[in-house]
């Protein structure tokens, strides 16, 4: 009976993560895709490390974004890393865009899930290729689906319904980082592990730029918050 | 080639420092049916003589279709031929269920060489006798590759391989130049041009010869019978009505007069000048 669930050597088995990455989100803009994800590796509830970059250039044309597990976002990057070189290595005038990294993932990621043992991660891909642009996300589960603007965890309960509203096809850099901060300055706001420094990554037919890391402004000078017992009965 | 004590085993080289095991492959491929293909800026298309065993069996199948954008035509053994059509399949499947996206036909190309040069270097083993034409569709446009029994592989703007294929490229080579900027038409007609230069005075029907297309928006596909009989009719490419004997002054006649006479805009020479 044993055997049908695990098999003698299985060592290395993510049941729980340990060192997580929160929300990433990505969206296509009018010259490419943009990300953004902030820099913060949690030990549970502890804010353990602050410099952890979890968006990650792919090759040419495609940028990765994760959140979850990051040892597992380490082991994806080595994967990631030897089909590059392996498609380098042709040295034709053939590359694997975007589209392909993706699929690429999925299978990798559902692999791994029906083995009982997860790479414990949600991954969001987007790049551009021959002017074509692609966004698309696959989950721990090896759930894949493209669209024009996706996000991970927490971001598609906070951020996703902000860019339901505002996220349009022909937005310019500058909106769209503008967008991007504040859905993230809303992350920032309401998610316990989000920290407030961020990286916002641009991916265009030219390449690919990942931002220095800096910080939101953050407004806390809300009536509500002066005085916020003061209308108070009992301990509440 | 005549018998020599170096020919026996495919891991013997010969003084001169030739494998001729590899060279008699490549043989059996000359002694193949003809086939022949071609490319332009947006299709390319392949075409072959069909041979029966006799009136009673039906045709050797030698096109195959690999995937939606890459297709092969062989000369040679076609048992050999069939397998390799088979790993071809098998590759681009692979590829598209784990990449979703077509494998560039290049790659294939090369994997096809590789596993043909294994043969070339295992005493257990022998080459394939098997030339394959492959013509295939990827970003950078179509393509038209050779693959030959040794594992060498070449790429082409056109190339006619099989018995009677140096008419065909003698064909080839006085109009390639013409192809890039060809349009689909023109190039299948080419194609059945040339085609009709291997036949040397048999007459061209569409019982003799398939054709088949891949291009920009056009996924690699057989021409039906009934097709390619209307192109051959459009074309005026048939030849003369009568037993093949009169050669070619009465061929070249009756080719530039339907040239004329017809749509073609390319045609200033005769096609069967040799």
């Amino acid at each position: 009976m044993d055997t049908l669930l695990s098999s003698e050597g299985d060592s290395q088995r993510t049941q729980y993560p340990y060192v997580t990455g929160t929300s990433v989100i990505g969206f296509k803009y009018k010259d490419g895709i943009l990300m953004a994800a902030d820099m913060g590796g949690s030990y549970g509830s502890t804010i353990r490390y602050k410099s952890v970059e979890r968006l990650k250039q792919v090759g040419k044309h495609s940028l990765i974004g994760a959140s979850g597990e990051i040892s597992d976002f380490q082991e994806i990057l080595k994967y990631l890393d030897e089909l590059i070189l392996h498609d380098n290595m042709w040295d034709d005038g053939n590359s694997l865009g975007p589209k392909e990294v993706h699929n690429y993932l999925t299978r990798v990621m559902y692999n791994r899930r029906n083995k009982f043992d997860p790479l414990w991660n949600s991954l969001i891909i987007g790049g551009v290729k021959n002017g074509h642009k692609y966004l698309g996300s696959v989950g721990m589960i090896g759930v894949h689906f493209e669209d024009d603007h996706v996000a991970t965890g927490f971001g598609n309960h906070l951020a996703r319904p902000i860019l339901r509203e505002e996220w349009r096809a022909d937005l310019t850099f500058e909106e769209g980082v503008k967008l991007l901060e504040k859905c993230m300055r809303n992350l920032l706001y309401r998610d316990r592990s989000a920290v407030n420094k961020l990286q916002i990554a641009k991916i265009t037919e030219e390449g690919l730029t990942v931002s220095q890391p800096y910080s939101l402004k953050t407004f806390w000078n809300f009536a509500a918050f002066e005085n916020p017992t003061v209308g108070a009965t009992g301990s509440w | 080639m005549f018998r020599n004590q170096y020919d026996t085993d495919v891991t013997t080289w010969s003084p001169q420092g030739r494998l001729f095991q590899v060279e008699y492959a490549m043989e059996a491929v000359k002694q193949g049916s003809a086939a022949i293909g071609l490319r332009s800026n947006t299709h390319a298309v392949l075409a072959c003589v069909n041979k029966a065993n006799s009136e009673l069996s039906s045709h050797q199948r030698k096109i195959f279709k690999v995937d939606d954008h890459i297709g092969v035509a062989i000369a040679g053994l076609t048992a050999d031929g069939r397998v390799l059509s088979r790993y071809m399949r098998s590759e681009c499947i692979n590829y598209g269920y784990t990449y979703e996206s077509p494998l560039p036909v290049g790659r294939l190309v090369v994997q096809l060489a590789d596993k043909a040069q294994v043969c070339t270097q295992r005493s257990w083993k022998r080459p394939y006798g098997v030339g394959l034409l492959v013509a295939g569709l990827d970003e950078s446009g179509p393509h038209l590759y050779y693959n030959c029994p040794s594992g060498n592989y070449f790429e082409y703007q056109a190339f006619a391989i099989g018995s009677r294929s140096q008419a065909a490229k003698t064909y080839l080579e006085r109009k390639f130049e013409n192809f890039p900027g060809s349009s689909r038409d023109e190039l299948i007609k080419d194609a059945l041009f040339a085609i009709r230069e291997t036949l040397q005075g048999e007459k061209l029907t569409s019982t003799v010869c398939t054709v088949a297309v891949v291009g920009v928006g056009e996924a690699f596909n057989i021409l039906d019978q009934e097709t390619v009989q209307a192109l051959i009719n459009d074309f005026e490419i048939s030849g003369e009505e009568g037993p093949a004997t009169t050669g070619a002054a009465e061929e070249a006649a009756a080719a530039a007069a339907a040239d004329q006479g017809g749509a073609a805009a390319e045609e200033e020479a005769a096609p069967m000048d040799i």
